[in-house]
């Protein structure tokens, strides 16, 4: 119980998502009508995908530090879990977009649109570093290297994710400032939805990824214990 | 004051040994000359703005294959060798420090190719020179650090292109966005913004070069 407790809440607070986020009321918005309930899906599956890179970030950088396993099987597990939440933003995302832009926009403005390209940008960087890994058969070698990659790419990665898109033309909302944390486009009725929907998405993140994190583990007890 | 002395006889070796071995740097060249030509052939003279995305493709494959043998040509007795009479530091800035001019070389052979036999679009030539070398750095300094990566994966160089070609896309992109400005086409947003941020990106990589190159160092 005491240590279980965060599950407890990340079911919770997924309920209270899936069921608020369809019945609750929405503000009336042009163009986005109903389908701004998407918010609540579509942008924590980005933050989540953030926070669980980061986290493998921060893992890397650990290893670098102790050069002890554990802390590369984190970091791993927390990029593989990442990389499954951005093919769901994206997925969530085709949903939004086949309602809101398709009228508008014609296709080669929708796919060279830079928080797409961004976002591409980042899923293929941590594909690679799984080739990464897949290439090299040496334990602590395979480790030691792809920190380092996982690192560099990810210091790469942030002007292609924030600044990019404020660079260029866009049809995707928040192009001024940081869209999720924007008072004037969250109305209050849809802030209490969103909030504990990023809270419950990101602990649903981190549950699937300590859960990888102990089978991985359990795999390499003899390595890690022996 | 050392450190400075290390790196400047540390490229001073790169510039021997390609001097030395100049199959290497004639490869290079003949290679850029090749895609060049057959880029005629299927082309004839583009317009500026596929002139442009060519010339920036061709340069991105370019880097690739001459910056690719900074790291993947070292043996590993020789990687021994220098581990043992030089820093890490003074070891990444000189090899970091050769592969931006032999990348800079490259650009600016790759462009007179194209002007000979693309045309030459470019009306402001001094800023095309200014982008040329500033997009030259920011790819080599990227693939150099990338090399030395895919140098501990058995030395392999189709790695380095799947890790790299995701990294370089903002950049190029940037880069392509900028050297609009050369064909008399009005750029969207503030010109100085852009080639601050390349700027600022390149020193990142310098950066994290040194501080992570160490790690790939040691066995």
């Amino acid at each position: 119980m005491r240590k279980s407790w965060w599950k407890i809440v990340c079911v919770i607070l997924l309920v209270y998502t899936v069921v608020g986020g369809f019945l609750f009321s929405v503000p009336a918005r042009e163009i986005l009508h109903e389908s701004i309930r998407n918010l609540y899906f579509h942008v924590c599956m980005w933050f989540g995908m953030m926070i669980l890179f980061t986290t493998s970030l921060v893992y890397a950088v650990r290893y670098l530090r102790f050069q002890r396993l554990q802390d590369d099987i984190y970091s791993v597990n927390f990029a593989k879990t990442g990389i499954v939440f951005g093919l769901l933003g994206y997925a969530t995302g085709i949903v939004w977009a086949s309602y809101t832009w398709t009228e508008y926009a014609s296709s080669t403005q929708i796919f060279t649109e830079p928080k797409l390209l961004g976002a591409a940008i980042a899923i293929l960087v941590y594909l690679a570093y799984f080739v990464l890994r897949g290439s090299l058969t040496d334990i602590d070698k395979r480790a030691k290297v792809s920190a380092v990659y996982s690192i560099f790419a990810y210091v790469m990665l942030f002007p292609s994710i924030w600044i990019l898109p404020r660079l260029l033309d866009s049809l995707h909302p928040g192009k001024e400032g940081n869209p999720a944390l924007n008072f004037n486009d969250l109305d209050g009725r849809l802030r209490m939805v969103f909030y504990p929907a990023i809270i419950g998405w990101t602990l649903l993140g981190v549950w699937i990824a300590t859960l990888k994190i102990r089978l991985d583990s359990l795999k390499e007890k003899n390595l890690l214990h022996g | 004051m050392n450190s400075a002395k290390y790196i400047l006889t540390l490229v001073k070796k790169e510039f021997l040994l390609e001097l030395r071995q100049q199959f290497s740097f004639y490869g290079i060249v003949l290679y850029v000359i090749a895609t060049i030509f057959v880029l005629y052939l299927a082309m004839g003279q583009p317009e500026p703005a596929v002139w442009n995305g060519l010339f920036w493709m061709i340069q991105l494959f370019v880097c690739v294959n001459a910056v690719a043998k900074s790291f993947l040509s070292e043996s590993k007795g020789r990687m021994l060798y220098f581990y043992s009479i030089a820093g890490s530091k003074d070891f990444i800035i000189s090899k970091l420090l050769f592969s931006a001019l032999f990348m800079v070389a490259m650009s600016l052979i790759s462009w007179l190719l194209f002007s000979v036999l693309l045309g030459n679009p470019v009306i402001s030539a001094g800023k095309f020179l200014g982008i040329n070398l500033l997009g030259g750095i920011s790819l080599s300094l990227v693939f150099t650090f990338l090399s030395a990566i895919a140098a501990r994966a058995q030395q392999n160089a189709v790695l380095m292109v799947i890790m790299g070609f995701p990294i370089i896309i903002p950049q190029l992109m940037l880069l392509m966005r900028i050297s609009n400005i050369v064909f008399g086409s009005v750029v969207q947003g503030s010109l100085l913004q852009v080639i601050l941020l390349l700027v600022a990106l390149d020193c990142l990589v310098v950066v994290l070069s040194i501080i992570l190159f160490p790690f790939l160092w040691k066995d």
